[in-house]
Formats: C-alpha cells, structure tokens, sequence
C-alpha cells in the first residue's frame, strides 16, 4: 500500500532474560488513530519506545515507509524527527521557555530561520491554546498546560506520525480533557497518531484502530466497535470488564 | 588594648608603604584564579560530553574503540591531577618540560605555567562535578530532546549542559575559592600573587602578623565577593519567577496575515463572534491599553516630583 507509514514485523524486545515484547506486527496507515490499550506492564510504552528507537529493539523489523529503521547506520536522530512523541511525564525543556521548547527543535534540527520556527511554533501553540503563555517556564504551568505545550513542541516538528505514550495518566482528573481535546481536534485533521492510552472513551470514539495487548503479544486488534465492541478473546473481555466496573 | 593600638599602627605602616604589593598581588591571584576556573570549567564540560556519549551494541567497531581510548585518558587525566599535590604538579610540570626537552622547550612566561597547571587542576576536579551535574538532570530531558531528533551533541549544548551547569554552579563556586586561596602554592614556581608578597615584605621587615592580618583580610574579601557575584548569577540563570501572559495575537505579526485574536483554542471555535465583534474587541482593547499608558505615564511623573 501506497499510504502505509509504519509497519512493525516480528518485533520483539528482551530487558535481559526478561522479554517484554514477542513478535509484534502490526500496520500504521496515513490518518490512523492507533490506540494501543492493556493492563501496566503488558509493554505498551515498550512497543512506542522501539518505535521511536529510544529503546533498540532485540529482533524484528520497524519499515518507516518501506525502509527498515533498526539496522546499523540508520540515523536514528534524523527517523526521529519525522515521528514525534508525547510523553506521559511531558519532557519540556525545563531551561526554555514554552515558545523556545517549540522552536529548538525547528532550528537546531530542521535548520529553519529563527523567524519561521517562531511563526510556526506560534500557530501550534495556538491550536493547542497556549499561545497566551509562550514566555512561561514549565515549570510555572500544570499538568495539562505542559502536556498541550508538549504536544505543539512535537507538531512543530512537522511529523508524520506522532506516538502519545500515557499522555493523559499523570494529570489530574480535570485536566485530562483539556489534553484529549487536543488530540481529538488533530486526529479530525487527519493526523497519524499512534496512542499508548488508559481512556476506553478516547479509544472507542476517536481512534480508527485499536490494539490490545496483554503480556507483550499482541492478544486482538481490529476497529474499535470489533475489539471493543465484541471482543473475541476471554483476554480482552476480562479487562474490558475491569474498565466498566471503575 | 596596647597590643591592638600597637598592631593597627603596625598594619597602616605596613600599607602605607607596600599598598601597591599588596593591591597588585591581589590582582594577579584573582586574575589567574578568574582564568583557571573558566578553562577548568570549559575542560570539565568536555570531559563531562566524552564521558556521557551513549555506546551500544549497534555501533560501529572503530567508533567503540576510539570512544573506550579516549574514556581512558580523560578517567586518567581525572584521577592522575585530582590525586596529586597542586604544589608538585606544578614543580613536576614546570622543571619536567625543560628536563625532557632538554631545555628546547620551556615556559618563558610564569602566568602560562600557572594557568596551565590551576585550568587543568580545576578541569579535573570539575569533570567529575559536571559528570553530577549532567546524572542530576532529569532523564526525560534527554529523551525529549531525542524524541525531536537532537544529536547527542545538540541535546547536550542545548538542553543537558545548561541545566547541568545551574546545578553545578554551587560547585563551580567552590572551585573558584579553592582557587583564589590554593593558587598561593604558585610561589613554587616563582609566581608571584598575593602570598608571595608576605613573604617577600616579611623577609624585609619580619612584620609577620600584621602583614599575615592584611592577607587574611585580603583574601577573606576576594573570597566573600566571589560568592557573592556566584549567588547573583545562580538568581539571573533562575530568571524572574513570574511571567507575562501575552494576550495580543503574536501571529499578527509574525507572519503578517490577519487571524482572529479570540480564535485562541479549539474550544472556544464554536463560537467564533462575527469580524465586526473582533474589530471591535480589537479597538476596545486599544484604547484600553493607551488608557492604562497614560495612566502610567501620568504616575511615574508625578513621582518624580
């Protein structure tokens, strides 16, 4: 396919005889909104880690269109800096101010002019609606604040998928839908998004795709309205029940 | 009451005539300890780099080899000039490169030799502190950077080494002051700094406790300043703890088009208020900003009457 993005194959990840992911394959295309659920520990953020080659992968393939990404002499800075990442601990450049944790990147990696990665880092931070706090530290903002400054820092970037790890699980309960907004109003503009998530609602109602996992396999994916909607597995019924009894 | 009339007269005597020894050996001690802690720092920082550039499995033989020779001499370097006496370091330097050249090369100048030997004194020391430095900053910068596509060298100029260098600040301090007092053992080497002087005005006169009293006073002042001006700097890196928020559409003009001012969040599109609001809104907020202008202008002139 033409418009595929990212295709994982046989994937798989050891911490040491501990292996964390097993023969993980699964296809990103443009426009999807991926939600990758499961229990703590089942390799989720694992699985987004080696996407983004911040952990190396023991086995397997990862074809960023067509081109395997985890061989030697790949440049991993350069893969990096057409996938962003949002973080669950958000990861902002606590010596920057909000504007400048959004134009780094734009001129130290991408070589833009100063004036082009304010103008750019400005019009996503707005989108986000945090135009108003572009001289704030991070650490001046909350949770939520710092999590939709974050996820302009990563579109700025110009992605062409960006991976969500937990983004909403260190915010507080109010704050979380100012974040999932966000997400929602970016996956509306058709952007790939591959998100590691505990909100049920978020994966049902806006993501295209959804992955279950359950101890570092892959146990069901498919649409949301199959997998979530009439789960196959005994797997993935019982932790869809844990989710309705909360 | 005698003794101290007596060592206060003794004191100004001594000032009166060796003012300029004193003042000037001050100078040469704060100028060699000012250079030799930014060189030491600059070394630091680099040693700091070299021993923090990740290394695995999927690199490239040579580049692994060189990375481990190099990890070698700087750990060398570190434990070689942190285990030995400044004092001999610098006769061991000084004499040792006359000796093995046989007298071809040498220092001509006393200040190279005494920066030299203080920066790589002080580079070793602070190699390690910047090591702490950079293991004390949060690991989630790193990624952050990386996740945006920095090099391990822009992610360590941009967004490590600053954060690093605020919290080894305290220790940079130290060093400093280690500095302005230890760079005494430069007499050694002929260097003369403010310590020597005692010597060479106590050889003269053998006042040694008032002249002993100037230098305790001499160097508690350089010392006391110089944390001070350190105290001053940690506050300007920390910047001002509050902020502006900046409600002006900053769009405007930076790119030179018109958007809405109201059109902040994805929240609020839904009820996007009509141009003529917006115009108006944008006036309203004019005049108000003048207003309060005015108002300030009007304050500050009356304060100044």
């Amino acid at each position: 396919m033409a418009d595929t993005i990212l295709e994982i194959r046989h994937l798989s990840k050891s911490f040491g005889s501990h292996e964390v992911l097993r023969d993980i394959d699964f296809t990103v295309s443009k426009g999807d909104v991926t939600a990758i659920i499961g229990a703590s520990g089942s390799g989720k953020s694992t699985l987004l880690r080696c996407v983004n080659l911040l952990e190396t992968p023991t086995s397997g393939e990862i074809l960023f269109h067509g081109k395997d990404v985890t061989g030697r002499g790949v440049n991993a800075p350069e893969y990096r800096s057409h996938v962003g990442m949002v973080f669950q601990s958000f990861n902002l450049f606590n010596n920057m101010s909000v504007l400048k944790n959004c134009m780094v990147g734009q001129m130290k990696v991408l070589k833009k002019s100063k004036a082009e990665a304010r103008e750019t880092a400005l019009r996503y931070l707005q989108q986000v609606g945090m135009a108003p706090y572009i001289n704030a530290k991070p650490r001046q903002l909350s949770g939520g604040q710092k999590q939709r400054v974050a996820i302009a820092r990563a579109l700025a970037m110009g992605p062409e998928v960006l991976l969500f790890d937990e983004p909403t699980s260190a915010l507080d309960p109010e704050m979380v839908g100012e974040v999932l907004a966000v997400m929602q109003d970016l996956a509306s503009q058709g952007m790939t998004m591959l998100v590691v998530t505990h909100e049920m609602a978020f994966a049902r109602d806006v993501s295209t795709q959804v992955v279950y996992m359950n101890q570092g396999v892959i146990c069901e994916q498919g649409p949301p309205t199959e997998v979530l909607g009439n789960p196959q597995k005994q797997e993935t019924r019982d932790f869809l029940a844990r989710f309705r009894k909360n | 009451m005698d003794l101290f009339a007596k060592l206060i007269n003794d004191i100004s005597r001594l000032w009166a005539n060796y003012k300029l020894a004193y003042l000037g050996g001050m100078w040469s001690t704060l100028k060699l300890a000012v250079i030799a802690t930014v060189i030491g720092v600059v070394i630091g920082l680099a040693c700091g780099i070299v021993n923090t550039i990740p290394c695995g499995k999927n690199d490239p033989m040579p580049k692994r080899i060189l990375l481990g020779v190099v990890r070698f001499l700087v750990r060398a370097y570190v434990e070689i000039f942190r285990g030995t006496p400044m004092v001999l370091q610098a006769v061991f330097i000084y004499y040792g490169l006359p000796y093995f050249s046989n007298n071809t090369m040498r220092f001509d100048n006393i200040w190279t030799a005494a920066i030299l030997i203080v920066s790589i004194n002080t580079g070793a020391y602070m190699a390690e502190s910047v090591r702490g430095g950079i293991i004390s900053v949060d690991p989630g910068q790193t990624e952050g950077a990386k996740a945006i596509g920095m090099t391990h060298f822009q992610t360590m100029i941009h967004v490590i080494l600053p954060q690093a260098f605020r919290n080894i600040i305290p220790q940079i301090g130290n060093n400093f002051i280690i500095n302005i007092k230890d760079t005494s053992v430069m007499f050694i080497i002929g260097f003369t700094e403010f310590f020597a002087f005692h010597r060479y005005i106590t050889g003269v006169n053998n006042m040694y406790f008032p002249s002993a009293a100037i230098e305790m006073v001499g160097y508690l002042t350089m010392t006391v300043i110089a944390s001070m001006l350190l105290r001053l700097l940690e506050k300007i890196l920390d910047g001002s703890d509050n902020y502006e928020l900046v409600n002006e559409d900053q769009l405007v003009m930076a790119a030179g088009t018109y958007t809405h001012p109201d059109r902040g969040t994805p929240f609020d599109e839904h009820h996007k208020p009509s141009r003529d609001e917006v115009i108006q809104d944008v006036k309203l907020r004019k005049q108000q900003r003048e207003a309060r202008w005015a108002r300030a202008r009007n304050e500050s002139t009356r304060g100044d009457r």
